[in-house]
């Protein structure tokens, strides 16, 4: 028996679609126009139904999981306090058939075609402009036409390596173009993420329905871009430059770089030496071949573009003109983002390319031209006007929707500069049904974005795309930034589909690497602080929770001894102020226990737990694409458990503590996953070194503290001791008594084999630093290898059982003065530490006096 | 006139720089009326790379780019320049203004693209209505266009005053426009804009000027600065450079550097530092008549 007859046949879509209403006068992707399922997505639609609508909820389920934990998020502009939102997926995919695509395909070529023509006579002979073919303004009026880079020979000769097109379809069932996305075709890398869940939840469907894999374009868009380097070499360094994590699209650039393999990287991190554009890593400057850019057009360089960038390279446009380094796409590409063009295409498709333009732009008038700009005069209230240059930056209203004073201000800024305007049809867009958690299926307006990347061969369509969703039923928006959704894309087969993944290289025989010393310093900083900052947090929680277990409202006089040291070392690390109030507090139970409740949660406040966290999820975004997202899940959930609303603060004491054994398991998992996960490269070296550090720095604090009590050799205080460096364990199993100053001293400050000591922190700092780049090529030791010698040694020779004949003068001894030097010295080591490996200071511009 | 310019511009840092990138545009052009015999730049510390390009108005720029650790940056550029009395233009024989623009509008005439892109927004000079106003009054109907230019070029000359600290490189247009102050670079791009919002192609040119010094004294070495103007295209005759500044048509007493659409175009030097902290610049200029 064949598998096929082995599964149950799909059933016509009945339970699924019996709510389902298309929207009057447009056209809907599932229903023609009798309201009968169209033919290709009939096997889709029957797989869904077979599975049952209760089943199907309870995947939708699931996706919306995978999307939180994947970390699938998108940057909302001028929202900082919820910047990040979760990347909205509706589980249903959008269907294209197999004969619809290949008109779009062929299509979609050509296009990308004539506009890489016309971008390179653009940016050379400017033959269209001396022929009138291309009314002068349309580049010599567009702040996006970037002269510096007029006549720069780019490689392959190719001016547009990567282009979008986003695409709807009219009632009549044409797809149109509504905007081309000549610089930075954003939405691949979330294409990407949504076949990852949508294949994940809806595997049968997937599998059965002869979808198109995604895999093989972005394995054509790595050769592509490796074959732009100008070095000859088998392994060109491809770099994804991004403008930052408050980017929008920050997560799939970080998405896309690990899927590509690429570095991610920020403008500082590149530098231009002799016309050529390197990599700053810890162990010096690597060569650049290629750069896959985020950053806009005119932020490139600030020498020779936009001198207020701070996100570009100074001089990265000069070693574009040497011809030392490959950017995609080369800068200036947005020329042709203008609707403007739109209204000239199908012209210069005859003249450059000898045919009929294939696909159809959505009607535009350019206002440059006087009859167009006649028409929208007549047609202001049919017509979406908006700025012909530069789009990105703000649409503008349709006429229709505007008041009688916003009509007369647009026609007098149209009489006044027409040529910056144009007119351009609404598009209705077409229909597709869009899961709503209540009413089932309901249509929505969808609009869809298609990829493209050049080869040698021309270019090639990825078969899939950005299905995007409008909010609402009006369809006015497709935009994230405004709160749409979207889909993946199915785009289907005639035949079987060969399984694809970009691990699978066989042609290429790969060269082995194992260890990487060419971490950019950015990361190296910013890996330290992570490990800094997880291993505070773990102190913090450690000292609060033992502070909140021996607080008791109750008998606060007795408890005082022990909670007092725990209270003055959260007082030196900045966690509480009792300093003004700490009688007051001791007759207070409330206002202290406040004042560690706010420790934890307080927003406001700078050092709180709740701001570590903050810290830890900041830190572990901008080191993303070099860890696992099981990592970045473990910090989601901290900063979801310290991250409740100030106004629920009606925690119990009891509450927090127990809050406080989650935090401190799931900091555990954090440093697990790191110990477990990550490779012994320089990334993990750098983590661990921040944390060994804060850990030390940590428990000297609260040994000197400790010590200044007058009851330091008090078994409870001992006790709370052993529990702060988490040591209450190995102590028990060394000695069976109550707790001994010296013996507990010593096993929490010289027990080498007490992974918490502190000699063992040294120990290990000690290590990382002979490992270190610049450390090994030194003859004598560096500074920060003299301070860690010296504490080590100062330890080293201390005498534990010193202690004991002390009698309450403990802070006078040799243990303390011991703290006190570590004291004084790590916080020195960390500043050595940033001194040799973290030193990019920023670039600026000189100042040139004006003209007088 | 034949002159000898020494232009020096001293960048000193209060921390080292690790890698600076520059772009000198002080190498004066040669034009129809102006030659140009000599032309030496000196770079201290010396340039790693060092190139000299023409950019895409035609002017000549110098990249240079320092690779040390530097805390000093002395730029100094000498040219030998003659200069040649311009033939004078008749201002009232000009074509009626409106008529100017219109060849303005599309469709533009091919042969008329050069001058065309003086006529859209670029940085520093956008059109706006109320320069437009402005300048309006300096050209009503039927006005021949370099006779509505002189005109508007008395009129900023008189109506704003110039103050060296009222304005600074960055200051917007409607602010200068609104105190009536400014620079000799204000008022170039004042005029540039006034005459692109009457939909006239205007540029902006940096250069030089001889100054004289008060009867009896003598010529003061260094204390000359750069200075800046702007020019209208006027079909029939090409450019034609004026200087609201000093209330001129340009003569045998002005040197041209460069021109673009505006100062953002040909700013002398520029540059990106990595490192430096605050820093300070010095600029002084000799112009000596030979």
């Amino acid at each position: 028996m064949s598998e096929a007859a082995a599964r149950p046949k799909p059933r016509p879509p009945a339970e699924l679609l019996e709510s389902y209403r298309a929207l009057d006068g447009v056209f809907d992707e599932v229903l023609d126009a009798e309201g009968q399922p169209r033919a290709h997505y009939a096997a889709v639609l029957g797989e869904l139904e077979t599975l049952g609508v209760a089943e199907l909820k309870r995947r939708w389920e699931t996706a919306g999981r995978y999307v939180h934990e994947q970390g699938i998020t998108y940057n909302i502009y001028g929202d900082t306090r919820a910047m990040e939102r979760p990347w909205q997926l509706d589980p249903l995919p959008f269907v294209i058939s197999a004969a619809d695509w290949r008109t779009l395909e062929t299509a979609l070529i050509q296009r990308a075609t004539l506009i890489d023509q016309i971008l390179a006579d653009c940016y050379g002979p400017q033959e269209l402009l001396r022929t009138g073919r291309l009314p002068p303004a349309l580049v010599f009026a567009q702040a996006d036409f970037l002269r510096p880079c007029h006549g720069v020979k780019v490689a392959h000769d190719r001016h547009l390596h990567l282009y979008a097109a986003d695409l709807a379809r009219s009632p009549d069932g044409r797809w149109w173009v509504t905007s081309d996305r000549t610089q930075i075709p954003t939405g691949s890398g979330y294409a990407l993420a949504n076949r990852l869940v949508t294949s994940r939840i809806l595997p049968e469907p997937f599998r059965d329905c002869h979808v198109h894999r995604l895999a093989g374009f972005f394995r054509e868009m790595q050769a592509s871009l490796a074959q732009l380097a100008a070095r000859r070499t088998d392994n060109p360094r491809v770099v994804l430059l991004t403008p930052g994590p408050f980017n929008e699209t920050y997560f799939e650039q970080a998405y896309l770089a690990r899927y590509l393999g690429y570095t991610l990287v920020e403008g500082q991190d590149l530098t231009v030496r002799d016309d050529r554009v390197f990599l700053k890593t810890l162990s010096g400057l690597e060569p650049v071949d290629v750069i896959l850019r985020r950053v806009d057009d005119e932020f490139c360089d600030p020498l020779e573009l936009r001198n207020d960038s701070m996100l570009g390279v100074p001089g990265l446009v000069e070693a574009l003109r040497a011809g030392n380094v490959a950017v995609a796409n080369p800068p200036g590409s947005a020329l042709l983002q203008s609707p403007a063009f739109m209204a000239f295409l199908p012209g210069l498709c005859r003249h450059l390319l000898g045919e009929e333009l294939k696909l159809p732009s959505v009607a535009t008038w350019w206002c440059g031209q006087k009859s167009a700009a006649s028409y929208v005069r007549e047609h202001l209230e049919k017509l979406f006007v908006k700025p012909a240059f530069r789009p990105r930056l703000g649409g503008m209203k349709a006429g229709e929707t505007m008041t009688p004073e916003q009509l007369a201000a647009l026609r007098r800024r149209l009489a006044f500069q027409p040529h910056l305007f144009v007119g351009q049809e609404r598009v209705k867009l077409a229909t597709a049904p869009v899961w709503d958690g209540t009413a089932g299926l309901v249509a929505r307006p969808v609009g869809l974005r298609v990829y493209l990347v050049a080869t040698a061969d021309g270019y090639r369509v990825m078969p899939g795309g950005l299905t995007r969703v409008a909010p609402d039923e009006t369809g006015r928006f497709l935009s994230m930034q405004k709160g749409g959704g979207s889909k993946d894309t199915w785009v289907l087969s005639e035949g079987p589909v060969p399984d694809e993944t970009l691990l699978q290289t066989p042609e290429h025989r790969i060269q082995l690497h194992r260890v990487g010393n060419n971490l950019p310093s950015r990361l190296a900083d910013n890996f330290f602080w992570l490990g800094r900052y997880a291993e505070r947090a773990d102190a913090s929680a450690r000292l609060l929770r033992s502070a909140l277990l021996r607080f008791n409202p109750e008998r606060t006089g007795s408890a005082y001894p022990v909670l007092e040291p725990i209270l003055r070392t959260l007082e030196l690390q900045g966690l509480i102020t009792v300093d003004s109030r700490r009688l007051e507090l001791r007759g207070n139970p409330e206002a202290l226990e406040a004042e560690l409740l706010a420790a934890i949660f307080d927003p406001a406040r700078a050092t709180s737990l709740h701001r570590d966290a903050e810290q830890l999820l900041r830190l572990a975004m901008l080191v993303r694409d070099r860890t696992s997202n099981d990592l970045w899940r473990v910090l989601g959930r901290l900063h979801d458990l310290l991250g409740r609303p100030t106004t629920s603060l009606v925690v119990l004491a009891g509450d927090a503590a127990a809050l406080l054994n989650q935090v401190l398991l799931d900091l555990a998992a954090f440093r697990g996953l790191a110990m477990e996960n990550m490779t012994r490269a320089q990334g993990w070296r750098f983590l661990d070194m921040g944390c060994r550090l804060e850990r030390a720095i940590y428990l000297c604090s609260f040994l000197d503290c400790a010590l200044r009590s007058a009851e330091a050799d008090n078994p409870s205080l001992l006790e709370a001791v052993l529990e702060v460096a988490d040591s209450t364990l190995t102590y028990r199993s060394r000695y069976s008594l109550l707790p001994h100053i010296a013996a507990v001293y010593d096993l929490v400050m010289l027990d080498e084999t007490n992974p918490r000591s502190l000699l063992f922190q040294l120990q290990q700092l000690a290590r990382h630093f002979d490992e270190l780049p610049l450390e090994r090529q030194r003859a004598l030791p560096s500074p920060g290898q003299r301070i860690l010698l010296e504490c080590v040694t100062r330890l080293r020779l201390m005498d534990p059982l010193g202690l004991a004949g002390l009698q309450r003068n403990w802070h006078l001894g040799e243990v303390a003065r011991v703290l006190q030097h570590l004291g004084r010295e790590l916080p020195k080591l960390s500043d050595a530490i940033a001194v040799s490996y973290f030193a990019h200071s920023a670039i600026s511009r000189t100042g040139t006096a004006a003209q007088p | 006139m034949n002159y000898r310019i020494t232009h020096r511009t001293v960048y000193t840092y209060a921390q080292p720089v690790t890698v600076s990138h520059h772009a000198a545009r002080v190498k004066p052009r040669s034009t129809p009326t102006q030659e140009r015999k000599d032309f030496e730049l000196r770079i201290e510390p010396e340039p790693g790379v060092r190139k000299m390009r023409t950019d895409y108005f035609g002017n000549r720029v110098c990249f240079f780019s320092i690779q040390g650790l530097h805390t000093r940056l002395e730029i100094i550029a000498t040219s030998h320049v003659v200069v040649n009395e311009l033939t004078p233009v008749t201002p009232g024989l000009s074509m009626p203004w409106e008529a100017a623009a219109e060849l303005f509008r599309d469709p533009v005439a091919v042969e008329l693209i050069e001058p065309y892109q003086f006529v859209a927004d670029s940085p520093m000079v956008r059109a706006l209505p109320d320069l437009a106003d402005y300048a309006r009054e300096s050209f009503p109907a039927e006005t021949p266009l370099l006779a509505g230019v002189l005109a508007l070029n008395r009129r900023i000359h008189q109506d704003f005053r110039f103050d060296p600290v009222a304005t600074t490189v960055a200051t917007p247009l409607e602010e200068v426009l609104q105190k009536r102050r400014g620079v000799c670079q204000d008022f170039a791009h004042l005029g540039a804009a006034m005459l692109r919002s009457l939909g006239l192609p205007a540029r902006y040119v940096s250069g030089y000027l001889r100054t004289r010094p008060p009867e009896g004294k003598p010529r003061l070495v260094g204390a000359d600065a750069s200075h800046a103007w702007f020019a209208v295209y006027c079909p029939n005759h090409g450019w034609v450079d004026f200087d609201p500044t000093n209330d001129v048509l340009v003569g045998p007493e002005h040197i041209t550097v460069a021109y673009g659409r505006d100062f953002s175009d040909v700013s002398p030097v520029s540059g990106i530092i990595t490192g430096g902290g605050r820093h300070t610049v010095k600029v002084g200029v000799d112009v000596e008549p030979l």
